[in-house]
């Protein structure tokens, strides 16, 4: 067996890369895979934080390259899910200290023993992120109902295209129901359509998230989040299995709803 | 040497290149030279403003004083001087002297480039099949026909028509060297810009959705779109 490589990316920055690539990687470990995350985000290291990881680092990826460590050395065991690991991005160096073919070494050193390799890629079409999409064998392209996300999540689609990486998936995040229906953010509908991509998940926005990104514990853990649920079912997805989209509960008056409900 | 002073605004030309401005030193006494020099540098300083440039003063001898006033005359708008041609033993010394490259990259500056005019229905269009996405762009000397959506942020720049069957929301030039009786038409015609030959426009800030293919010429001085069932 020969891990899946996915990496996670957006070209614009904020829209939930690093929360997507942490509660992929712990959705996906919750169905019983060996999943290991890495944070590509050199200099500016995140998803240790958001996997409540942040104390346990010795050693990183830039260490690995460098032959300051084995690459074992550097991976995290999760401190709930006993297949997850997390390779850790150095803090103190930059994305220039790695290069896009030594991404594609190390990943292929790690793909024997796993089965998802998940790549937090920064912000940026730079060789950030030339590093982080170089080993993907599949690319998840986040954004979210904002003109400037989508038209950044265009140019990568665009990058990726000419790549000749495949077509990469697309996760809507943080869209907000209500907002949709009174006409105020971009619907799902409206994204798909600039982008002319296939659809992996939307994500709905949830205070939730903040709330677990500083806690160190991805919402996917929690049972009760909407977001949570989104975020397995994509992994579910991405493991080939056919779950529908949540129906996505818009709110408002009990008039708006019972007018949807007539116009069915 | 007599020049009149109300000659002197031949005396100085500037012009943008790709190797930055380029600021030719015609004949004159120095200080006139230098003057004008200042003047013209400061009236548009803000556009020149972060740029370098280079001088070309040909057979005029130049001291070191001379160039360094010059130099200051120009950092003072802005911009960096960083090379200067000139034929005279005198000057080339003084540029030495000073550190300054002696010759522009390319020795003669010939006009920019300009591509051939070819009539409209003797050039070759380039068709371009799938989705022209933010950052991708297709500059043609011809026609270009895209058979997929023009995203925003995306650009087409054609010399003849640009022909778009999906919907076109990004930037558009047709006839770009100058024929202003290019076409541009599309299913659903939504540039954030459009450019045919020398004209611009761009659509209203809420316009609405055309549901019908439309199509954009140059009419009366302005770029007009109609619905293709009507011009037809």
């Amino acid at each position: 067996m020969s891990a899946t490589v996915i990496t996670v990316t957006s070209g614009k920055g904020g829209v939930g890369k690093t929360t997507t690539a942490a509660n992929l990687s712990v959705s996906l470990a919750m169905l019983g895979q060996r999943v290991v995350a890495i944070d590509a985000d050199i200099g500016l290291r995140n998803l240790d934080v958001v996997m409540g990881l942040e104390n346990r680092i010795v050693y990183d990826l830039v260490d690995a390259v460098e032959g300051h460590c084995r690459l074992r050395q550097t991976l995290i065991r999760d401190k709930r899910l006993s297949e997850l690991y997390l390779l850790p991005a150095a803090q103190t160096r930059d994305k220039t200290a790695v290069t896009p073919e030594q991404m594609v070494e190390l990943c292929d050193q790690l793909r024997p023993d796993f089965d998802f390799i998940l790549v937090d890629s920064p912000a940026g079409i730079e060789q950030g992120y030339r590093n982080a999409v170089a080993p993907a064998d599949r690319v998840l392209i986040v954004t979210t109902p904002e003109v400037s996300a989508v038209r950044d999540a265009d140019r990568i689609v665009g990058l990726i295209e000419a790549d000749l990486k495949g077509p990469p998936s697309l996760i809507i995040n943080r869209l907000n129901p209500e907002m949709v229906q009174r006409g105020q953010m971009l619907s799902m509908d409206d994204v798909v359509e600039i982008l002319a991509i296939d659809l992996i998940g939307i994500v709905p926005e949830d205070k939730e998230i903040i709330i677990s990104s500083n806690r160190g514990n991805p919402v996917a853990l929690d049972g009760k989040s909407a977001a949570g649920l989104a975020f397995r079912n994509i992994a579910g997805r991405i493991m080939g299995q056919d779950i529908a989209f949540m129906p996505l509960k818009g709110g408002g008056s009990v008039f708006d709803r019972l007018a949807r409900f007539i116009r069915g | 040497m007599s020049q009149e002073q109300n000659e002197k605004t031949d005396a100085i030309t500037i012009r943008g290149t790709s190797d930055g401005l380029v600021i030719t030193l015609g004949e004159g006494p120095f200080g006139a030279i230098l003057s004008e020099m200042k003047e013209r540098l400061e009236s548009k300083a803000s556009f020149f403003l972060g740029g370098r440039v280079a001088l070309r003063v040909g057979d005029r001898p130049l001291s070191v004083e001379q160039l360094q006033a010059l130099g200051q005359a120009i950092q003072e708008c802005g911009v960096t001087l960083w090379a200067v041609e000139g034929d005279h033993p005198t000057t080339q010394l003084a540029v030495d002297e000073l550190g300054l490259e002696t010759h522009l990259r390319s020795s003669t500056l010939p006009p920019p480039p300009q591509p051939e005019k070819i009539p409209r229905e003797e050039m070759v269009g380039v068709v371009v099949r799938g989705t022209l996405r933010s950052g991708q762009a297709v500059n043609h000397a011809g026609h270009v026909i895209i058979i997929g959506d023009v995203n925003p942020g995306a650009e087409i720049v054609a010399s003849g028509d640009v022909i778009v069957w999906g919907k076109l929301r990004g930037i558009v030039h047709a006839g770009a060297i100058g024929d202003e009786g290019a076409v541009v038409c599309a299913l659903q015609l939504v540039p954030s810009q459009i450019r045919i030959g020398s004209h611009i426009a761009r659509p209203p800030d809420r316009g609405r959705l055309p549901k019908d293919p439309e199509i954009a010429s140059v009419q009366d001085g302005g770029i007009v779109v109609e619905r293709w069932e009507k011009k037809r």
